[in-house]
């Protein structure tokens, strides 16, 4: 068990290295002087030639890479060059707003989807069954930016029952801001519940066919008691890495919820940073997000054997 | 009976839209990109059969052309990724050893971008046009045709078949291209089917963000933000592009999960 963690730990250390490596390949790639696209046009040679040495360029690319690590290493991720601030702090402000919206959307996507997918399987190639399946197939062709708009037409702009643009941070008005964030979050979720459903189903058909499962119904155990107690730990674990999936894909893709629904958010702060150039803040956010992702993933496989004991021991 | 219900379904919505795509390289009912100001916002007549947008333009001429920029984006896209995909993880796979860590870490170091992410940073540095997706959106997805390919390579090569050839004295080229990869098409067929509905929808957010195909060439993605501020006196004008997107998608993710059924029999039922 031991041996597992540990290794794990170790695995992710060159997986973060890579990613950085690859996020700083990306902005070398772009095309042009970056103390140049840095300053504007009308910065003199000597301002360009000192940006040019504070920024390391002329070093080496590999002393440039480490040099640039060790700044990321410390917390500094350069500073924008549209609003002049550092781009860590105004990342880490942008992903609270993120941060909730996923958190929330995961959870309550789960929630719904295990029960939802054992069900399915439970009773396979029912009418239930074939219910459930076709709705998951539906949620997860449905593109995301779509039903955002359909949800804000319909609630927003018929029903209005909630606002369509704006903001309001959860520590200034909660229940203000509990009204932006609602259709988001049922956006996400409805989303995500297809895709998480679709996989606890499979898991669960797989755990079913299982010896241990037919002799605890030889037993006479009843069958929500079979379902809860024999079936869903073991169908769990599978659906549990993909809950990290998941929240990876919510957390790529949230640039397009977040300009549906007009939110303040990390992958707003990217797309708009594309559109200024911003290459400092594209790089930041590139590496904050793929970062977080790699650090859930850990999590989740730092979790599963508390699911699944079979994958520590073979490890 | 699903998988056969799910290849009709998928199939015929497939054809559909291959069907409109081709029709729009020869004919569409009016110009997709004429602007006409004077009948701007129309709804849907017997002229304009899902109305005119804020330009006046036809929307369904535009959903044609659509799905001809989405579909030929979708097909440019996967034969990138297939070919960086399958060039990677049949290295990878076959000469193992120090080859196969090298190459695996940079394409997990690639995969640890969730989503649209790396496809994102990509147009960062290319900048928006049709090519340019194609080429982000191409070398976002090769990472994963390499994974599956080079599990699938790993396997084949220690069986016998492959190991009758060796004995034969075939060279390990030959063995490779005669054996191993015909073996490889049946999975790489299923995710194709799957990766253009993937595509086409990492398409259409790109193009919704304004980083995919520039107007005023029309595509689903674009049309629908361009909706947005019209939503309220057109709710057409963005109901329809995304209908084509779920159709679209739907399609391909029935297909992908009926010729999995199909082409893998061990995977029936899940």
């Amino acid at each position: 068990m031991v041996g597992y963690i540990l290794r794990r730990l170790l695995l992710t250390i060159p997986t973060l290295v890579l990613v950085a490596l690859a996020v700083f390949a990306l902005i070398r790639m772009v095309p042009g002087d970056p103390a140049q696209l840095m300053l504007g046009d009308s910065a003199d040679a000597e301002t360009l030639e000192a940006l040019r040495r504070a920024m390391g360029h002329d070093l080496s690319l590999a002393a440039q890479f480490l040099h640039w690590s060790g700044r990321v290493l410390t917390g500094d991720l350069g500073t924008s060059i549209t609003s002049r601030e550092p781009v860590l702090p105004l990342i880490l402000t942008r992903f609270g707003v993120t941060a909730q919206i996923v958190i929330v959307a995961v959870a309550l996507s789960s929630l719904i989807a295990v029960p939802l997918g054992m069900m399915a399987a439970w009773r396979q190639n029912s009418g239930l069954d074939l219910g459930i399946t076709s709705f998951s197939t539906l949620m997860v062709s449905l593109p995301s930016f779509w039903l955002g708009l359909i949800l804000l037409l319909v609630f927003g702009v018929w029903l209005q029952w909630l606002p369509i643009v704006g903001y309001v941070g959860l520590a200034e008005d909660p229940l203000r801001s509990l009204s932006f964030i609602v259709l988001p979050v049922l956006t996400l979720v409805l989303i995500e519940v297809g895709v998480l459903t679709r996989m606890a189903r499979a898991a669960t058909i797989d755990v079913l066919s299982l010896d241990y499962v037919a002799h605890a119904r030889a037993k006479g155990v009843s069958e929500a008691a079979v379902m809860a107690r024999h079936v869903l730990p073991n169908a769990f674990a599978p659906t549990l890495t993909l809950i990290g999936v998941v929240l990876g894909n919510l957390l790529g893709g949230i640039a397009v919820i977040e300009t549906v629904f007009t939110l303040p958010g990390l992958g707003r702060l990217m797309v708009d940073a594309i559109f200024q150039r911003d290459y400092p803040v594209v790089q930041g956010v590139m590496l904050f997000i793929a970062t977080t992702y790699v650090l859930v993933n850990l999590a989740v496989d730092l979790a599963y054997p508390l699911f699944d004991p079979r994958v520590a021991a073979e490890a | 009976m699903r998988p056969r219900l799910n290849l009709v379904i998928g199939g015929t919505l497939v054809a559909g839209l291959v069907a409109m795509a081709v029709t729009a390289l020869v004919w569409t009912p009016a110009s997709p990109v004429r602007v006409n100001i004077r009948v701007r916002l129309q709804p849907p007549s017997g002229q304009y059969w899902l109305g005119t947008d804020e330009f006046g333009r036809d929307v369904l001429s535009r959903l044609m052309a659509g799905a001809q920029t989405s579909l030929s984006v979708a097909l440019a896209t996967v034969a990138v990724a297939m070919a960086i995909g399958i060039a990677v993880g049949v290295t990878s796979g076959f000469f193992r050893g120090w080859v196969d860590r090298l190459l695996m870490m940079g394409n997990d170091a690639l995969l640890a971008f969730p989503g649209i992410l790396l496809a994102l940073g990509l147009l960062a540095v290319i900048g928006p046009s049709q090519w340019g997706i194609v080429l982000a959106l191409g070398l976002a997805y090769a990472p994963t045709v390499a994974r599956v390919v080079r599990g699938q390579v790993l396997s084949l090569r220690e069986r016998e078949f492959v190991e009758a050839s060796r004995a034969l004295g075939n060279g390990e080229g030959y063995t490779l291209v005669r054996h191993v990869l015909p073996h490889t098409v049946s999975p790489l067929i299923v995710l194709a089917t799957s990766m253009c509905g993937w595509v086409i929808l990492a398409e259409s957010a790109l193009s919704f963000l304004g980083l995919g195909v520039p107007p005023p060439a029309p595509t689903w993605g674009n049309m629908l933000s361009a909706a947005r501020p019209f939503m309220e006196t057109a709710p057409l004008l963005a109901v329809v592009p995304g209908v084509m997107i779920a159709l679209c998608l739907l399609g391909a993710n029935l297909l992908g999960d009926a010729l999995r059924d199909l082409l893998d029999p061990r995977m029936l039922g899940q």
